[in-house]
């Protein structure tokens, strides 16, 4: 008996189908998912500390105290007039939620293998679920430096917050999709090499100092500047410093470089990353 | 008339056996390289040329090879085969876990698999959460699992313990949780592995039960098991699957004896007891090295007399102490006739020592009716842990059950199994 429904199919399963095969309203479909596995990483991660939720806060602290001490007063390094307290604060708050959604993004096919082989769900619900459950890190890291900022500004320190304010959440997103990009590219390549994996502890660690953190860009000598503004965390970084502290050397074409690398690294991940998470769990 | 829900069409599988890739960048980029200009790859093994020509070399591997069925609403379709023979890796296809090397499957309506129970569960998290985590994992909306909460906590039989972390869970509560979320989903089409062969007696059959509710809703079923038996009354429709091919596609009861008659005529003895193929889930703590057995003077003989005792002798290697339970069957292909248990039956375990241990079950005379019979084996922590299992270790026949010499066989089947002693008055 042949068939005259053939065009009602709800799915259709091949080998491999167009570069641009993302799902999205599946992705959409399975929000729920998402906002489990948020609550699950959130949850299991400080069950049996006694500390809990404060981890989230001493972190912070003692890379700024190690930061002040070391690169301010022993190195020396200027900070554009800026409260080096502040400075560096700023800087490692930003970082931190980057180089968290980086990493921890960067081995989702191989911490999650037990889970994806032997069920289907869109394995994008991963990674989002875990920059989304570091943005909860954030806001309290963020909290903490706001407390900060408005102690130093009520005692009269010299910063001046400023409109670049309203930017901060395009920042915080341009922040989240380049940690998702990078990670799940990493991600993407590591089922095939690990090495990858054992570089990427060692590669953050020497993209912060490529970044604006410990030092103001203004330090970086005009000929170089073009270099800084490849590396699209540094246009993130300055315009966060600069909404906040309201000294530091941003250009608005800098920021445009940056953007555009954001969602080149984004698209390149996203599609890298549905490549490979068909085929994955033979190769693992 | 109901719809085709399921097309599969020319599905293959090939597997690459061996290292993924060269290992190194540097070589995967030399062969990548090779095979751009179009000259031979200076990596490739030397003799592996015409791989095209060949369907399984050294290296590669087809787990599924062309293969094509349709599968229609409301059918429950039974999948049997050895392990290895690719039942897996299409139930695997069809749930979307990996993607076929070519050839598609169309699909109409939702499809749920339950490759394993409870999968993505957190031990940190309560039961509670852990029943909403794993519906969703499944492919379950909030609202859906919400609505169905108390259901699920009751086929599960947990209620007081709904909000402790399933870490502090026994085995089978932890089991039962997890296949009540699965059996609660409500797919069109719900594609079932083998994980009925964890949990105890009753909590299979009441899985089996609630299967074969799904299955008279009228939702689609893809079921895969080694339990025969329960294929048999589950299924409407069997597909045997051998090497990758479908051997034998139509009526469940065809389908169970064509793979019994198939099974019979490949089985050579060759391959030792330690060489056969295990289960995933045998942990292989140690190991059933070699069986024998001693009836009537005669070792490992092929026919037994019925009405002899019986030894049966297990080799076990083991490299360390191991604390188990050894169990045997005497069973066919369909179902086990009687059981022989260390612990359920005679209260203690086994303990092996590291190297290899010998253990002994002297078995009365078992008065089987005439026929061909299998020893099972295995070993086990029960209720926690199947350390080595063999379904078929060792094959036997009882050609002539005539205890009072009156010419008549009894055999086995219509007439029983046993022959009890008895007196007419």
């Amino acid at each position: 008996m042949p068939d005259n429904n053939d065009s009602n199919w709800t799915m259709e399963i091949r080998s491999h189908s167009g570069w641009f095969d993302i799902n999205l309203s599946e992705l959409w479909r399975y929000r729920d998912l998402i906002l489990l596995f948020v609550r699950r990483d959130f949850v299991a991660y400080y069950k049996q500390t006694i500390l809990g939720p404060l981890w989230f806060l001493l972190q912070p602290l003692f890379t700024t105290v190690v930061f002040t001490i070391i690169f301010s007063r022993i190195a020396q390094i200027p900070t554009d007039g800026l409260p080096p307290f502040l400075f560096y604060m700023s800087g490692t708050v930003a970082w931190t939620y980057f180089a968290s959604c980086m990493t921890q993004t960067s081995n989702t096919f191989i911490t999650n293998a037990g889970i994806f082989g032997k069920v289907y769900f869109p394995r994008l619900v991963v990674p989002i679920a875990v920059v989304i459950s570091n943005l909860i890190a954030f806001a309290i890291q963020f909290g903490l430096f706001l407390a900060f900022l408005c102690y130093f500004y009520l005692t009269g320190a010299d910063i001046h917050p400023n409109g670049w304010l309203l930017l901060v959440p395009l920042l915080l997103v341009q922040m989240a999709a380049l940690g998702l990009g990078m990670g799940i590219l990493i991600s993407s390549m590591t089922t095939k090499y690990r090495d990858l994996a054992f570089a990427l502890g060692f590669g953050v660690q020497l993209w912060m100092y490529a970044t604006p953190i410990v030092y103001p860009l203004s330090q970086i000598p005009a000929q170089w500047q073009w270099l800084f503004a490849l590396n699209p965390m540094t246009a993130i970084i300055e315009t966060f410093r600069y909404a906040f502290l309201g000294s530091g050397a941003i250009q608005p074409w800098v920021l445009g470089v940056s953007l555009t690398m954001t969602i080149l690294i984004l698209a390149t991940g996203i599609v890298m990353f549905s490549r490979v998470e068909k085929t994955f769990m033979d190769t693992i | 008339m109901s719809d085709v829900v399921i097309r599969v069409e020319n599905l293959s599988k090939e597997y690459r056996l061996g290292t993924i890739s060269h290992g190194t960048l540097k070589h995967d980029l030399q062969s990548g390289w090779a095979k751009l200009r179009g000259t031979e790859d200076p990596n490739a093994r030397i003799g592996a040329v015409n791989r095209e020509q060949l369907n399984s070399t050294n290296d590669r591997f087809c787990a599924l090879n062309n293969v094509s069925f349709d599968v229609r609403q409301g059918e429950v379709l039974g999948i049997i085969g050895r392990n290895g023979a690719g039942k897996s890796t299409l139930l695997k296809i069809i749930s979307r876990v990996t993607a076929p090397t070519s050839g598609t499957i169309k699909i109409k309506g939702r499809v749920a698999s339950l490759l394993e129970v409870g999968t993505g569960f957190h031990p940190e998290l309560t039961g509670r959460e852990n029943v909403f985590l794993n519906g969703a994992i499944l492919g379950m909306r909030k609202g859906e699992i919400e609505q169905k909460f108390d259901e699920i906590i009751r086929f599960a039989e947990i209620d007081k313990f709904i909000d402790t972390p399933v870490k502090r869970y026994s085995s089978g509560m932890y089991v039962r949780l997890a296949f009540a979320v699965a059996a609660h989903l409500e797919p069109e089409i719900l594609v079932v592995d083998e994980v009925l062969a964890v949990g105890d007696a009753g909590f299979q059959k009441k899985c089996l039960g609630k299967m074969g509710d799904v299955a008279k809703e009228g939702r689609t079923v893809l079921f895969v098991s080694h339990n025969l038996t329960a294929v048999k009354s589950l299924c409407c429709r069997g597909i045997v699957i051998e090497t990758g091919h479908i051997l034998f596609d139509g009526d469940t009861d065809k389908s169970v004896d064509f793979y019994l008659s198939s099974n019979n005529l490949s089985q050579d003895n060759n391959i030792s007891l330690a060489e056969q193929k295990r289960e995933r889930y045998c942990s292989l703590r140690a190991k059933i090295m070699d069986i024998s057995v001693i009836s009537d003077d005669q070792r490992n003989p092929k026919i037994i007399d019925p009405f002899k005792p019986i030894i049966v002798q297990l080799k076990v290697e083991s490299n360390y102490e191991v604390r188990c339970s050894a169990t045997l069957y005497i069973a066919d292909e369909m179902q086990n006739f009687c059981m022989f248990d260390t612990r359920l039956i005679h209260g203690e375990d086994l303990s092996l020592k590291p190297g290899l241990n010998s253990v002994e079950c002297h078995i009365s005379p078992l008065n089987l009716y005439s026929g061909n019979y299998l020893i099972k084996c295995g070993l086990n922590v029960h209720g926690q842990e199947i350390i080595d299992r063999l379904e078929n270790a060792y094959s036997f026949s009882v050609d002539v059950c005539d205890p009072n010499k009156t010419g008549y066989n009894l055999s086995k089947g219509y007439h029983g199994i046993f022959y009890v002693k008895h007196d007419w008055k």
